[in-house]
């Protein structure tokens, strides 16, 4: 890093470090505290050091939740990608005056809370209001069906929401790719389709890579969708926190599961960013 | 009304410091002429569940109190579920009340107890709380009064008159074979009540006393399985489906699906054979409340028959006095209530039992 005037690099380093210690490492370490704080049933909890809310949760049937979450929010994030991909690189092959908009609509979903993508999914997906009704009027369905609460309802409301800003992380690489590079792959004879598989993703990779563990990150922290769209089967690990947390009030076990997905979290992304994202 | 409410609080409603702060205030008034700043001073934070209940409130039930006693009420929309006494514990141990009085469940009165969150209150200074039908004054073990029966309200079997041209008359409903995939049920073992109700229909209630009986009932009630389409939490989502049949079916409130009705929505609320599920919420006070006498004010003028009345007219609750005592008319009065016996949620077994049948229940219940 070049360094321009006489500002040492750590002095620009410690507003980002204190913001980062007050208002991750904090919470995160009142959270790890409360994880072992002794649960009064019937009541709230006491300071202490078990671990008995850690040794709740390893069980086959908390494993599964977790697993279904991960998976859930895994296909969510590559649905999200793979539809974001083609559409960011098109999007950046537009003049200006096309971008702009486009970019502009897509951020103005993400001022969209949770409960009104949710609520308006699950009409979208109903049986009395819903799109089938306009599948039935173009002759494609018999009769109108309800497909919410479901798990394509859950996939479809997480890859909604996931879908800006995936366009948000792919644009600024895709929109600086050098265009030489599919015009050459097309010079020496390869199809734009074939340009676009052979050349532009693979070289786009490192930012497929982190849209994906972007998406799959934001997913796993959804808990409205799930709980709206989903039925109890697909009800991920956040929906039972906030369970526990709001209606169970036990924040020990609370705290305890968030502690699981969190490192589960940074397990998974850091597996990705070693496995995928270095040049094999 | 507000005639008689005054009278109480002149007798007793009013510590002795109050009074000479109130002489003061006549002595000031005596000399300015404005009284009406003075009671504009006096305020209280009244926490009532957000939506549709504080709107309500807001509109019909807390001016009617600021005119009868000069309080201010600045309401506060708390969270139902425990959320909100989790909320009032922490704030407590920082000296702090985000709400003076709130109104507060029955299991969220006894998770209150353990740290003793309620401030204990003087039935003495609230004379019009012997209008209140004694099993809803609640207390701590001690014998001391820590909650006065606030509201208390009905859940049903409700159905949308569309899909269902005749109204169920049982509980039973929900197991019928018939009703695959229609049904609508909260979400939670502490707020849908239905191991209770499956005591009561299928068995008795005394079988949820200990585990091999509980675990009995939840089997019972994993049967009706394959006909829940949804398990609420948001009770929006369930209403907006019942309405337009898209969930025909389900346990809902008493109170709002008579609204629905009144508004001309194809919906229907039955007292099934077995009862409706009675459920209640106090008033109670944090012990963190720097208005402690206000807040004994408050709690007086809403234990008035006229307010049960009131709040029966316009929030649609049951009121927590007999019947008689109040000008509610017998037609009025089956909107609220019913005289079937209802189903008594089991508090003792909801709070004991908390954690482990959370566990079940979703093992077995929802997740299954």
């Amino acid at each position: 890093m070049s360094v321009r005037n006489s500002t040492p690099g750590y002095v620009l380093a410690f507003f980002p470090t204190l913001a980062l210690g007050v208002l991750f490492l904090v919470p995160f370490g009142i959270m790890a505290s409360i994880s072992v704080a002794h649960r009064v049933t019937g009541g709230f909890y006491e300071p202490g050091f078990t671990l008995a809310s850690y040794w709740r949760f390893v069980s086959p049937f908390f494993g599964g939740i977790l697993l279904n979450s991960v998976v859930l929010s895994a296909l969510a994030a590559m649905l999200a990608v793979m539809i974001a991909f083609p559409f960011t690189y098109l999007l950046t092959r537009q003049p200006r005056r096309i971008q702009v908009p486009v970019l502009v609509g897509l951020l103005a979903v993400l001022s969209l809370s949770e409960v009104i993508v949710g609520f308006s999914w699950s009409t979208l997906l109903s049986r009395s209001a819903g799109i089938s009704n306009l599948f039935v009027a173009i002759g494609l369905m018999e009769k109108a069906q309800s497909w919410t609460p479901g798990f394509y309802a859950v996939i479809a409301g997480l890859t909604y929401v996931s879908l800006p800003y995936a366009t948000m992380v792919l644009y600024p690489a895709l929109s600086r790719l050098d265009p030489e590079l599919p015009e050459a792959a097309r010079t020496l004879g390869a199809s734009p389709l074939r340009a676009f598989f052979e050349v532009i993703v693979p070289v786009s990779r490192r930012a497929i890579v982190a849209c994906l563990i972007m998406a799959f990150v934001y997913s796993l922290g959804s808990y409205l969708l799930p709980s709206l769209l989903g039925r109890p089967q697909h009800w991920t690990i956040t929906v039972h926190i906030t369970d526990q947390a709001i209606y169970q009030s036990n924040l020990p076990f609370a705290s305890a599961m968030a502690v699981f997905l969190l490192v589960t979290a940074l397990l998974l992304v850091g597996f990705t960013q070693r496995f995928l994202g270095e040049k094999a | 009304m507000s005639k008689k409410f005054k009278q109480s609080t002149a007798l007793s409603g009013v510590s002795r410091r109050t009074v000479l702060a109130g002489a003061g205030a006549a002595a000031a008034v005596a000399v300015t002429g404005f009284p009406a700043v003075i009671a504009a001073d006096r305020s209280l934070k009244v926490g009532a569940y957000g939506g549709y209940f504080k709107d309500s409130f807001d509109e019909h039930i807390f001016p009617e109190f600021t005119k009868a006693s000069g309080i201010a009420v600045e309401s506060i929309a708390e969270p139902t579920g425990e959320a909100w006494v989790v909320q009032l514990e922490q704030s407590a141990k920082a000296g702090q009340a985000p709400a003076d009085v709130s109104m507060i469940g029955q299991t969220t009165m006894l998770i209150g107890q353990t740290t003793e969150l309620w401030a204990p209150l003087d039935l003495a200074k609230m004379p019009n709380s012997s209008n209140i039908i004694e099993r809803f004054i609640h207390t701590y073990p001690d014998g001391r009064v820590d909650g006065i029966g606030a509201v208390a309200w009905y859940i049903t079997l409700c159905t949308n008159t569309d899909v269902f041209k005749e109204a169920p008359t049982s509980w039973k409903f929900l197991w019928d074979e018939k009703n695959k995939d229609t049904l609508g049920l909260l979400a939670l073992v502490s707020n849908s009540y239905l191991l209770e109700i499956t005591a009561k229909t299928w068995f008795n209630p005394d079988i949820l006393e200990n585990e091999e009986g509980i675990l009995q009932a939840m089997n019972k009630l994993a049967e009706v399985r394959p006909n829940v389409k949804l398990w609420y939490r948001d009770e929006g989502q369930f209403q907006a489906a019942l309405e337009v049949g898209e969930i025909p079916a389900g346990q809902y409130y008493h109170d709002v699906a008579g609204l629905a009705a009144a508004d001309g929505k194809p919906v229907r609320s039955t007292f099934p054979v077995e009862g409706g599920v009675n459920d209640s919420g106090c008033w109670a006070v944090s012990r963190a409340s720097k208005k402690l006498e206000e807040a004994h004010v408050f709690m007086d003028f809403m234990c008035q028959p006229e307010m049960h009345a009131l709040m029966s007219r316009k929030v649609g609750t049951a009121p927590m006095v007999e019947q008689s005592k109040t000008d509610l008319t017998d037609e009025e009065f089956a909107g609220v209530s019913s005289a079937i016996d209802p189903v008594v949620p089991n508090y003792a077994m909801q709070i004991q039992r908390k954690d482990w049948l959370a566990q079940k229940w979703t093992e077995l219940i929802t997740e299954g």
